[in-house]
């Protein structure tokens, strides 16, 4: 498990429990590494401004962590952390590697307004 | 309306939080305003071993507990933020947010650290994350048995390209001159590597690919000869640069863009000070930025208490 504050998506199940139950979500796939640290924290500060978000980190190396791995939007990927953001259950976002919280917080306006 | 302080410090990495610590437990109203994730490049490290008295820590977990020490004294952290102006020039410097937030007080410290360097050629940010990586341990698993270029002649990048000879079939290390600047141990490990070749007095001119990175431009510095190289990935392992460029004509930076400070971490400016690798010096570690942060701190502090005599002076007469 990752030594976060965030929700944990631990299995598959958890995975599709956590998109049924919120229209809006970010899920930051990686490691305790320090390209993925920095995007936890930004995430961690986020939650409490963006209350209509939901964030969740799900560790890389999980075998169920494949339905990010997996995904179209990330076919192209070779930088941790893998982050996805989902609306009403569909991905309409995904970015490789560190991201600062500039960036962060524009794709979350732009998908799932502002806070 | 301005919210006051006594002393704000910009950066929240090792020097910051570290003079975050000293100041607040001093009773100074203290403010870390950090643009960042707290810690710095203190979290790009995986294990600190040498921190004394600490045997094995990761960074992010020595960021923490630095914060939660800063915080338990008093201080306020306020971190991922974007900072849209300053005027650090008067007796009362001002700090605005661009949420309209804006703070003031007598003294700041700098201490806003520094940032992997690019190589500033088209593709890069194109292909970051798709071919492109700036941290090997993160990344090295996705170039199993795939052909790899590390860039930089460092200790980082010698060091690193050895390292990388697990997962990658092969490693070419990209430099700019004819020799490296690695201690000679570094230089020594990576040539008698198999799996590792040199490009000497080269420097990538571009990244091409399509959804990922393919390919890149290599440029000869002596004769001017591009060839192409096909590659799977880049890392570019090329050092660091300082976050200063906003106080460039503010304070007095010297040639490498490093905050010019003197032993007591004073700046050009009164009442402006600075620590951590934002500075220019030679060591950049952990405990060279906390001894950094330490010594603004204490003088800051000073400063500061000086500035509040002297109101009460003018108060009384």
């Amino acid at each position: 498990m990752l030594q976060t504050n965030l929700t944990h998506v631990l299995s598959e199940k958890d995975h599709a429990a956590l998109l049924k139950a919120n229209e809006n979500v970010m899920i930051c796939c990686g490691r305790m590494g320090p390209m993925c640290i920095p995007v936890y924290e930004a995430m961690e500060e986020l939650e409490g401004e963006y209350k209509h978000v939901k964030f969740a980190d799900m560790e890389f190396d999980s075998p169920d962590a494949r339905i990010i791995r997996n995904l179209p939007e990330c076919r192209s990927f070779q930088g941790l952390p893998f982050v996805v953001y989902y609306k009403g259950g569909k991905v309409v976002k995904a970015t490789t590697s560190i991201q600062q919280p500039k960036q962060i917080t524009t794709i979350l306006d732009e998908h799932f307004g502002k806070k | 309306m301005d919210t006051q302080y006594d002393v704000i410090v910009l950066g929240g990495g090792a020097a910051g939080l570290t003079a975050g610590i000293y100041l607040s437990r001093a009773r100074l109203r203290t403010l870390i305003l950090n643009e960042g994730a707290t810690g710095g490049q203190m979290t790009l490290t995986h294990e600190i071993a040498n921190y004394p008295g600490v045997e094995n820590i990761s960074g992010y977990e020595l960021a923490r507990r630095m914060r939660s020490q800063a915080q338990k004294f008093g201080c306020t952290v306020k971190s991922n933020l974007t900072i849209a102006a300053m005027d650090l020039t008067g007796e009362i410097k001002r700090v605005l947010l661009d949420t309209g937030d804006a703070f003031t007080a007598p003294a700041v410290i700098l201490a806003t650290g520094g940032k992997s360097r690019e190589i500033g050629a088209p593709g890069e940010t194109e292909f970051k994350g798709k071919g492109i990586s700036y941290c090997a341990t993160c990344d090295g698993d996705f170039f199993t048995d795939k052909e790899i270029i590390v860039v930089g002649g460092g200790n980082s990048a010698l060091e690193e390209a050895v390292s990388l000879t697990k997962y990658a079939s092969k490693v070419t290390v990209v430099h700019q001159f004819d020799h490296f600047q690695a201690f000679e141990h570094y230089v020594v490990e990576a040539q008698k590597n198999p799996k590792i070749r040199f490009i000497m007095e080269s420097k990538i001119e571009a990244f091409e690919g399509d959804e990922a990175l393919r390919s890149v431009k290599i440029r000869h510095q002596q004769t001017g000869a591009i060839t192409t190289m096909a590659v799977d990935g880049v890392f570019i392992l090329i050092g660091y640069v300082p976050n200063t460029k906003r106080f460039e004509g503010i304070v007095t930076l010297n040639g490498a863009g490093e905050i010019v400070a003197d032993a007591g971490m004073a700046t050009s400016l009164p009442g402006v000070f600075a620590a951590g690798d934002s500075i220019a010096k030679r060591y950049r570690q952990v405990t060279t930025a906390v001894a950094d942060g330490t010594i603004a701190a204490l003088n800051a502090a000073e400063y500061v208490n000086a500035k509040k005599k002297e109101v009460k002076a003018e108060e009384v007469l």
